[in-house]
């Protein structure tokens, strides 16, 4: 388990880094290492040259304001998941970030990089897409922003052109009168998941539910995200059983759970509906309880 | 005597250098050694027609190359086959670099030793290989049906086939007035120690000296089998155990292909060479184990009293037998666990497939042998109505009935399977107390109030350990006073330090910091067998306490001609030996040691006192006749037979009614290794069985496709349990009937942990969703299928038949 031969570079700027990478014939970028070196090591895959951002100091940031969250390309998911504003600003970040890995991953591991690296097992490409983030990717040709629908375009892979670096990522904060929630069931503790879902529920001026998005780990081929609004919007109060069933079944609807050595398809897609029903219920709770703490009025929430 | 330190929980003296990262592994050993990696076969089923090494020849770096070509007498010939059974008339090894053919992905073809380890596994990647494809035998099922056959003069693919018994299994089941037919299966795992194989050789040709160090749990055996091989006397060859990363059975299979091949690269090259295995090549060419399908008949009466059993299996053994039958005979006759059957009859079929060998893994066979016969048990409990454990307990051998003989059975040493003591039904009223049997039912129906479903499980076991044929203790008191104590077995992480300390102290009236233990060393303990089968305690354990008491004997010897008293009212205490009841005449060990050893040259003050000139008698000679210079101690031990060390353990388990995910909600263990030595330590030994029980009955499977790749040849895949799937708090409860087979009165505990786990599981998730369980693991998603499969047949039984 070592790599084969390959070339080395620690740029100190990001212009250095652009100018390198787009010199570079069969290059890549190291961020945490956490899903490459495995890779390399593992002699799965093979890079002539290793152009290694850590060393730029200026992708390391992480800036929260009243719109969301804009983090660097080497932010680890450890940095942003010990973050109280990051928290308080979107809270779905932590929530999902809880499931990624395991500690000691979350410390090298980044979430940019984890964005990029583009796999519908990760938990945090799906967040990107359930949240309507963008991505500014950068080459010495120039700037862009993507949205996850032009991001992912196949397993494992995405759009950036062989000389683009991904900068960083914006994640809007959350709406008021919003909440959010994140599960998932994995064969053991921060094992990739059999099946995450992430949900964002919005709520109208009276309390009933006015949207509710959801999106899902591990059962498709690129991250997906489905409206779940048609059986659900309206309810007030407790959301009954049967419109949790019909979200879980219209979500089935638009993904593809598939067997592998772990799970098969059909207890993933029970899965798919078990967990469908627990995240919007309690994403739908945790959006009431804002509603309620901005606006100090009683609660309407299920007791 | 002072403090006595036997049964004390003395914290591991081995920890604080093991945890802070100080211990010393293969890896760590000759920095600078050229290292080897290994090209290994990439098909299950495969003829080599040409290997090309052109492309490697002139890479910078290599320093050889070796294929099956390069290997020349006894290193050409087949690995050797260990423990060759008379019942196995197909045994069938592996040669160290594949001859023609190879029968399992993983199979080492070729070697490249090269500068290190990058441009080795460069190298490999190099060479050519072009082969013949055969078709690949892949599980039970398929080597059974011999529709193709791993070895062309193998014919059904059976290695083996073993049968034993006594009375008359077939008529008193015929005859029962009830009968039940069983077929369940036991899947696949492996050991998987946290460091891989690892050996480690340099070649002195001043001395011609072969010094190697290797990753094992026998270092005699290991070097006994690089001498034969490489043509060198056994004097010529040291084998060293440094620290080793775990072992749990599959290290002490040898000697690897790479144990020789190390060596034989040392010597040819003229530079220390090594090889670290890593961790895809421990899943592929490392060996597993438990993988069996089962098939019981047995009729039993009103009160669940078995009557009779007929117990028929296939063993999966992989591609060879290098290690006999040994998993399949334990199987078929520690079935009988702590019951009286009174007719019984097994047999086995030991079968080839194209997978990786099987070997004993922690258990080793048990694990399958107690799953049978609790799953069967239970079945009958279910069957009749009544209380799994009033079954268990109709069936159990009494406390006098002890020594038990198992009919003209005959365990996996040849002897006579006589189990020693015991006594199990207390084992079960501590393991009802322990997990709260009784009070199980007002639980189940609070949680099933809420909406939930729990269920209880228990499995009970009796393990053979401490099989022979020896082991040494040698016992040396130093002129310092510190003793050290050799022994040759080995340690891979059981806290033999400590506990053969704690046996010495006693023994010898030493203090338990001045004893300093070395094992696995052939150069100070050439005769050993190794670390196996719970036996370090028993063996070793027994050797040492029987060395010690002969230093002692000495020491008071020689204590008593220097004070001038009589032996017999001499104490030791602390290192010092003193008059009873006058402790103000005393000599302490130390001193005793320097006029042990009579000296003509004196090269520092202790030896000084020790010149002729100063000690013996003017009269006799400086060695009196009978004695030799040095206090010391030096015995064997080698037991009749086995001694049968006992438990039980019951968990409750809370399966989810939607995602059929599985939780532990107690786990409770009791168990019966007679005198405990060390209680902290059994019950680390005890932890680390269960978790590797839980791993064995809800996480661990080797996933091998139908071409024989296994899918999941890594720890992200093969899913260990982290400490986050273990139950958070084992409940343990010791019982003690020590044995009356070795001095001490021990027995061994290394496995009992991981042995009734699965059985438990199985037990537990049955009587929470009354559905019968019969094959493990299970986990959530075959969990789910099988309820699926309930609701579709109508068969889930009515739960709650404790
Ligand atoms: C044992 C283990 C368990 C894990 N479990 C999980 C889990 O449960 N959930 C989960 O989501 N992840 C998991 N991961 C993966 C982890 O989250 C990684 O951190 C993440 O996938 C990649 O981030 P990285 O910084 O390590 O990227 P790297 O490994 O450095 O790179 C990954 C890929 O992205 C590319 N890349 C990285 N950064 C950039 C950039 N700025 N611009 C352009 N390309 C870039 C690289 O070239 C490479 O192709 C696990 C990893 C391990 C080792």
């Amino acid at each position: 388990m070592k790599p084969a031969p390959f070339g080395y570079r620690r740029p100190g700027s990001l212009a250095e880094a652009l100018t390198a990478y787009a010199d570079a014939s069969d290059a890549k970028i190291g961020a945490g290492g956490q899903s490459l070196i495995p890779l390399l090591s593992m002699r799965l895959a093979s890079v002539a040259e290793l152009i290694d951002i850590n060393g730029i100091e200026e992708l390391s940031r992480i800036t929260v304001s009243e719109d969301g969250v804009r983090f660097g390309a080497t932010v680890r998911h450890s940095d942003l998941l010990a973050h109280e504003q990051v928290a308080a600003v979107q809270p779905m970040i932590p929530a999902a970030l809880h499931h990624v890995a395991h500690a000691t991953i979350r410390n090298r591991g980044t979430t940019v990089g984890s964005i990029v690296h583009a796999d519908a097992s990760g938990e945090m490409p799906t967040v990107f897409a359930l949240l309507d983030g963008r991505l500014t990717v950068q080459s010495v040709r120039g700037t862009r922003e993507l949205a996850a629908p032009e991001l992912f375009i196949g397993p494992l892979e995405t759009s950036l052109a062989a000389d683009e670096i991904a900068t960083e990522v914006f994640l809007p904060a959350l709406a008021p009168r919003h909440g959010v929630a994140f599960d998932e069931i994995a064969r053991r503790h921060g094992d990739y998941a059999l099946v995450g879902v992430g949900a964002v529920v919005g709520l109208d001026a009276d309390g009933a539910i006015a949207s509710v998005r959801a999106g899902y780990v591990s059962v498709s081929e690129v991250p997906t995200v489905v409206d779940l609004g048609e059986p659900l919007v309206g309810h007030r109060g407790e959301i009954t059983d049967d419109a949790l069933r019909a979200a879980g079944e219209l979500a089935l609807s638009h993904l593809e759970p598939e067997a592998d050595i772990h799970a098969t398809a059909h207890y993933r897609a029970q899965l798919v509906r078990v967990l469908t029903g627990r995240v919007v219920r309690a994403a739908y709770d945790d959006a009431v309880a804002r509603s309620n703490r901005s606006e100090g009025t009683p609660s309407n929430a299920r007791s | 005597m002072t403090t006595k330190s036997i049964g004390e929980p003395i914290a591991r003296v081995e920890d604080a250098r093991l945890v802070t990262g100080q211990g010393r592994y293969a890896d760590d050993l000759m920095p600078g050694a050229l290292e080897m990696a290994v090209l290994r076969s990439p098909h299950a089923h495969a003829r080599i027609v040409d290997i090309d090494l052109e492309a490697v020849l002139d890479l910078p770096g290599v320093h050889a190359v070796y294929t099956y070509d390069d290997l020349t007498g006894p290193m050409a010939e087949p690995l050797p086959l260990l423990i060759p059974h008379p019942t196995l008339t197909h045994g069938r090894t592996q040669y160290a670099l594949a001859k023609d053919e190879v029968n399992y992905v993983g199979e080492a073809i070729a070697v490249v030793v090269a500068d290190d380890r990058y441009i080795a596994e460069d190298a490999v990647g190099r060479i050519l290989v072009s082969y013949e494809f055969l078709p690949p035998v892949v599980g039970i099922d398929k080597a059974r049906a011999a529709e193709h056959l791993v070895h062309d003069d193998v014919p059904g693919n059976v290695a083996a086939r073993m049968e034993q018994g006594f009375g008359d299994a077939a008529g008193a089941i015929a005859k029962a007035p009830h009968k039940l037919v069983l077929d369940i299966e036991v899947e696949r795992s492996a050991a998987t120690p946290m460091e891989g194989r690892g050996t480690v050789a340099r070649w002195d040709r001043d001395l011609g000296r072969m010094s190697v160090w290797s990753s094992t749990q026998t270092s005699t055996g290991v070097r006994a089998a690089i001498a034969s091989k490489l043509g060198l006397d056994l004097g010529q060859v040291d084998l060293v155990t440094p620290d080793v990363g775990g072992g749990f059975g599959v290290k002490i299979v040898h000697p690897w292909p790479e144990e020789l091949l190390v060596p034989f690269a040392a010597r040819a090259l003229g530079r220390p060479v090594k090889f670290i295995e890593d961790r895809r090549e421990h899943f592929i060419s490392s060996a597993h184990e438990r993988g069996q399908q089962q098939h019981i008949e047995v009729g039993f009466d009103e009160d669940g009293r078995v009557l009779g059993v007929d117990f028929r299996f296939w063993h999966d053994h992989g591609a060879y037998t290098p290690y006999g039958l040994i998993v399949p005979i334990i199987t078929s006759t520690q079935f009988l666990g702590p019951y009286k059957i009174p007719n019984y009859h097994v047999v086995f079929e030991s079968l080839y497939t194209n997978t990786v060998i099987v070997t004993p893994y922690r258990g080793a066979g048990r694990p399958q042998a107690v799953y049978a016969m609790e799953r069967m048990l239970d079945a009958i409990a279910a069957h009749l109505g009544i209380d799994r454990t009033l079954v268990r307990e109709r069936n159990f051998i009494q406390p006098d009935e002890f020594p038990y003989a198992h009919g003209e059975m005959s365990f996996q040493d040849g002897r006579p399977l006589v189990y020693d003591s015991g006594n199990y039904p207390e084992l079960m009223a501590k393991a009802k107390a322990l997990v709260g049997w009784e009070d199980f039912e007002r639980f189940r129906d609070e949680a099933r109030a809420e909406g939930r479903k729990v269920g209880i499980g228990i499995a009970c076991y009796v393990e053979g350990t401490g099989v022979g044929p020896y082991e040494g203790g040698h016992v040396t008191i130093e002129t310092s006073g510190k003793v050290k104590v050799s022994t040759g077995l080995t340690t891979q992480g059981q806290g033999h330090q400590t506990a053969f300390a704690q046996i010495v102290a006693d023994e010898l009236g030493a203090r338990f910091e001045d004893v300093e233990v070395v094992t696995g060393d052939t150069r100070r303990s050439p005769y050993s067998v190794g670390t196996f089968a719970s036996r370090a305690a028993v063996m070793s354990g027994s050797a040492i306490a029987l060395a010690a008491r002969k230093a002692k004997e000495k020491a008071l010897r020689l204590a008593a001609q220097a004070l001038e008293v009589d032996e017999s009212d001499l104490e030791i205490n602390d290192g010092v030996v003193s008059v009873k009841g006058a402790p103000g005449t005393s000599i302490d060990l130390g001193t005793l040691a320097v006029l042990s050893n009579p000296l003509r040259y004196a090269f520092d003050e202790a030896s000084k006192a020790a010149t002729q000139f100063v000690v013996g008698d003017p009269g006799k000679p400086p060695v009196p006749e009978g004695e030799e210079p040095g206090l010391e101690g030096k015995d064997f031990y080698s037991p009749m037979r086995s001694t049968f060390a006992s438990g039980i353990h019951a968990v409750i388990v809370e399966t989810d009614p939607d995602t059929a995910e599985i939780e532990i909600l107690k786990y409770a263990v009791v168990h019966d290794c007679g005198t405990l030595i060390n209680p902290r330590i059994v019950e680390g030994q005890i932890h680390g069985g269960v978790a590797q029980g839980v791993g064995g009955a809800l996480y661990e499977r080797m996933e091998y496709d139908e071409s024989g790749q296994l899918l999941n040849a890594s720890f992200m895949d093969f899913l260990i349990p982290y400490v986050t799937e273990i139950p958070k708090k084992i409940d343990i409860d010791h019982q003690v009937t020590p044995s009356p087979l070795n001095p001490l009165g021990i027995k061994g505990a290394g496995e009992a942990g991981v042995i009734p786990t699965a059985a438990a599981f199985a037990s537990a998730i049955e009587d929470a969703e009354g559905i019968t369980i019969t094959s493990m693991p299970i986990s959530p998603s075959q969990l789910f299928d099988l309820r699926l499969q309930a609701a579709a047949d109508g068969t889930t039984n009515q739960e709650g038949t404790n």
